[in-house]
């Protein structure tokens, strides 16, 4: 008999995701309503440690996988043992965030469980006793609510930095179960990591996001954009235009074809609004525009707009901001 | 070497999307083959040019999506098999079961396909084909090469990139910035039609609706609310950077 | 009646849209301003094979109709109208007289290459005095043993100075006029063969204008199409084709413009709503939309009467005529509907504009194309 809201438990390099922590309070609220409780799996090498602290955050049991080979993400190795997990435990529901782990993670495991799997949800609700998920689709120009009426477990990743995370319980600590893995075989090998080092954010997690595009005229200028963002402790994104111009890596691209990011502060610099980049960033709380082009597509969507040189309006902007923290 | 490609047709990232009677209205949208899986064919066709071989293209969907299997075809593709799976009920579950099937008829060292689609964004249905075929699949690739039975892929991971060696075969899912996937030339596009383009149905397959119906049932479509356009600061550049961070910090509380 | 485009037309269109968009459109403002080309433009036509769209694969092209190439044409322009020039007086005015009048060998050395974008081709048949008016040529080549002496000057030849190979119209025997002429193809770098000025235009910037200059250039009588005397049909016949790919080019450019406008129309606001919410604005798109549609009918109906083999002197002369004036007119509205940002370099709309004009003038102007139509409705 299905039971229980299961919820992974990212972790990397010994720290827990905050996406966890939104997973888990989003799960506390069904589980609520269906009369079930929620559980954690938490997975790794050397990360017992962290599986108290879910208790805080809502989870009354944490199943804890460890082993060597889980130190690093392998899709073989954790789809062998968070799918045993999840066939034992049966589960009514198996929420993962969706990161690029947490994505890759819950396609195979919803596969070898032969079950749907809904991605990128940003809502996620209980009615008529099913579980109801809201997703964005066509680039976020359609909403779907859709369920998984029959298969089990109801399998979903959620998009990081949507849902709300409930004030944690000091103190409440969760049944921690150690559950022996057997990892089978890993036919991946790790050949290299290439860690991006950056004192920022990561753009999926940041609070604040600076953008720049095509109007910051060249990778220099993305200088002015740094400094923003070191006064605001934001990570730092571009446009499709930006990236392809071969100013910035593609790996800050936000948009259709880069990432997707719902930070509480959204700035774009330079950017023109396109569609496609919209799709990346609407669900931003609040979105600021600086661009020169009054008729700009940004400014339909923008909470605040300047009409004006960037190269003007961002070096004063710093210094305000700079002036305000002070 | 034998590589399969694994496409999908998609709206046209400029769609305009409206509803109707509940549901999208796909009336006079102009299709497109899904950008990740032309990143996919373009690969692929650069492995068999610097390895020989053949490239099959494999898709689900209904007539029109030919459209996106020509151009495969025009780029330089081998072959092709478009499955229409007799219902537009379909999930990601029912195009890999489907996919699997097809791919499962045929000889392959490599199967390829975009990361994700633009349309629905799930990004699943190649890990779950690699997950039913029973190899190892490594996602968003933005580097490959393949030598000797195996490939070295580098793909995107949490706050980097990885790189990955894998024995063949295998699944890769292209991420973008493994190439730049080239345009139809015109003799492509003269010679596609003479390539084969196979049509089948799920029976053909050996498969039957229930097999690979559904898991996920969708309730409602709807437009997202429209963003209500905000305020313009006026002023000289300076004077409204000056009111913007004063409106970040006491209007919306933000900073 | 059949109005559908083949799967491969389709493909096609999609192809070069796809193509001018994202490879010409991010340089098209630049390359106006600078009035130069960005020749690596031409290296990417060149593979994907649009330098040779109707010639056969066994010399190089890609084996498609003339209804193709209008679409690929009119693809062009939509975004580039120098880029759509570039191509079709390469493929028009070069390729195409020495595919239909050439022997085996001239299609084989010079064909080819041509075809497969290697080299790029122009016509030399306008001469000062001698526009409309093509029988007039004073471009003079003196036979001397096996060669032929030339010496006179062309003028506002389009891929002029960067064209590799030249169809140049001479005069053999003035007494003869039109039917002493003849076509000969001169390969740049032939001595006694150099380029004039640049002509500094009000439109279709990027393309390259040159003056042809002959200084007792020697050219060998192996390089003449077809034989003396035919010059004059060569041109004609040659111009017939060049026609269809004017009509397409200016199709393309109006709708190119419509499509800003339109799309401007609907995010411009004044008075508290989109301006398109007026019916003055919707009745001069409504005027716009249908006048292009009936321009492109007209291009696609000569270029399929082309590919059916049938005479479409009149009809391409049509098409002409009428697209070009739609461009015109069609550009002069979209310059209004954006206003004050219309007039600005900081919209495509104005650069349109002005490349619509050239296309009421070059290959016929307008009221040569009326005298064509007129001479074949009253014969």
């Amino acid at each position: 008999m299905a039971k229980g809201i299961l919820v992974f438990a990212e972790q990397r390099d010994g720290k827990i995701k905050k996406v966890t922590y939104e997973l888990l309070s989003a799960s506390k609220k069904i589980a609520n309503q269906l009369g079930e409780e929620v559980s954690a799996v938490l997975v790794g090498k050397g990360v017992s440690a962290l599986a108290n602290g879910l208790g805080e955050y809502g989870a009354d049991k944490v199943y804890v996988i460890e082993n060597d080979a889980l130190e690093n993400y392998t899709t073989d190795a954790y789809t062998n043992v968070v799918a045993d997990l999840v066939k034992q435990n049966e589960p009514t529901a198996f929420l993962l965030g969706c990161s690029i782990t947490g994505r890759d993670l819950a396609a195979q495991v919803a596969q070898r469980l032969d079950t749907g799997l809904l991605t990128d949800c940003i809502n996620v609700a209980v009615e008529n006793g099913q579980i109801v998920f809201t997703r964005p689709i066509y680039a976020g120009k359609a909403i779907i609510t859709a369920t998984i009426p029959e298969a089990r477990p109801v399998m979903a990743t959620i998009r990081p930095n949507v849902l709300p995370v409930d004030e944690p319980q000091a103190g409440k600590s969760a049944e921690v179960i150690n559950v022996s893995a057997n990892v089978g075989s890993i036919r991946t090998t790790v050949k290299d990591v290439i860690r991006q080092v950056s004192a920022r954010p990561e753009l999926t997690e940041a609070d604040v996001i600076v953008s720049g595009g095509r109007g910051m005229k060249g990778p220099e200028n993305f200088k002015l954009l740094e400094d923003l963002a070191d006064v605001l402790g934001a990570a730092v994104g571009a446009s499709r235009a930006a990236v392809d111009a071969g100013w910035v890596p593609q790996s800050i691209q936000v948009g259709q074809t880069g990432k997707t990011v719902s930070p509480n502060l959204y700035l774009a610099a330079g950017i023109s609004g396109a569609i496609q980049h919209l799709a990346g960033m609407s669900s931003s709380k609040i979105i600021v525009a600086v661009n020169k082009d009054a008729e700009a597509n940004i400014f339909k969507s923008a909470d605040y707009g300047v009409v004006g040189d960037l190269f003007e309006v961002l070096p004063v902007l710093t210094q305000e901001i700079k002036k305000l923290k002070a | 070497m034998k590589i399969v490609a694994l496409v999908k047709q998609t709206f046209d990232s400029e769609a305009k999307i409206a509803l109707e009677g509940g549901k999208i209205n796909r009336q006079g949208i102009s299709l497109i083959m899904n950008p990740y899986d032309e990143y996919a064919v373009e690969e692929a066709l650069k492995l068999k040019e610097k390895h020989g071989g053949e490239v099959t293209v494999v898709t689900v969907g209904p007539d029109e999506a030919t459209e996106a299997v020509r151009q495969a075809l025009a780029m330089g593709a081998d072959q092709s098999i478009l499955v229409n799976p007799g219902t537009e009920d379909i999930d990601e579950y029912t195009t890999a079961k489907i996919l699997a099937k097809a791919v499962s008829g045929l000889e392959y060292d490599l199967i390829i396909g975009g990361f994700r689609a633009i349309d629905d964004g799930s990004a699943q249905v190649a890990g779950r084909v690699a997950e039913i075929l029973n190899l190892p699949v490594v996602n968003m690739v933005t580097k490959l090469e393949v030598d000797g039975g195996k490939a070295i892929a580098t793909s995107d991971i949490e706050g980097g990139s990885a790189v990955m060696e894998v024995p063949l075969p295998a699944v890769i899912t292209a991420q973008k910035g493994l190439n730049e996937p080239r345009y139809p030339s015109m003799k492509g596009i003269m010679q596609a039609k003479k390539k084969p383009l196979k049509k089948i149905g799920l029976s053909d397959l050996g498969l039957d609706a229930s097999q690979v119906a559904a898991k996920v049932k969708v309730l409602s479509y709807s437009l997202p609310p429209a963003r209500a356009a905000g305020k313009i600061i006026p002023g000289e550049p300076a004077e409204a950077a000056a009111a913007l961070a004063k409106a970040l910090r006491e209007e919306a509380k933000i900073i | 009646m059949n109005f559908k485009l083949t799967e491969e037309q389709e493909l096609l269109r999609k192809t070069v849209r796809d193509f001018a968009e994202n490879e010409i459109g991010p340089k098209a403002a630049e390359m106006d301003e600078k009035e130069d080309y960005d020749w690596s433009l031409w290296d990417k036509m060149a593979e994907m094979g649009l330098t040779g769209i109707v010639f056969p694969e066994k010399y190089g092209g890609a084996g498609m109709d003339y209804i193709s190439y209008a679409l690929a044409t009119e693809e062009l322009a939509r975004v580039d109208a120098s880029s759509s020039v570039v191509i079709a007086a390469h493929t028009s005015l070069c390729s195409w007289p020495i595919y239909a009048f050439g022997n085996e060998e001239q299609k084989q050395r010079f064909l080819v290459p041509l075809a497969e974008g290697k080299k790029l081709g122009a016509l030399g048949l306008t001469e000062p005095s001698a526009g409309s008016d093509a029988g007039a040529v004073k471009l003079s080549a003196v036979p001397d043993g096996n060669d032929y002496i030339l010496n006179g000057t062309k003028t506002f030849i389009t891929n002029g100075g960067k064209g590799d190979i030249y169809v140049v119209v001479v005069s053999t025997d003035k007494a003869k006029k039109h039917r002493g002429t003849a076509a000969f193809v001169v390969e740049k770098d032939t001595p006694g063969f150099t380029f004039g000025k640049k002509e500094h235009k009000l439109g279709i910037r990027a393309s390259y204008t040159y003056e042809l200059i002959f200084e007792n250039c020697r050219v060998p009588k192996e390089n003449m199409l077809g034989s003396d005397g035919e010059g004059f049909k060569i041109a004609m016949a040659t111009l017939d084709g060049g026609r269809i790919s004017i009509a397409a080019q200016a199709v393309g450019i109006a709708q190119g413009a419509y499509e800003q406008a339109l799309a401007y129309s609907k995010i411009r606001e004044q008075f508290g709503r989109p301006i398109s919410a007026n019916q003055g604005i919707q009745w001069m798109l409504a005027d716009m939309h249908t006048r292009i549609e009936a321009a492109r009918l007209l291009t696609l109906h000569s270029a399929y009467l082309r590919d059916a083999g049938q005479s479409h002197t009149k009809e391409s002369a049509m098409a002409k005529l009428y697209a070009a004036e739609c461009s015109m007119w069609v550009t002069v509205k979209a310059v209004q509907i954006f206003g004050g940002y219309g007039y600005s370099r900081e919209y495509p709309v104005e650069r349109m504009m002005r490349d619509a004009k050239i296309t009421e003038i070059y290959e016929g102007t307008s009221e040569v194309q009326r005298i064509v139509i007129a001479n074949n409705i009253l014969r």
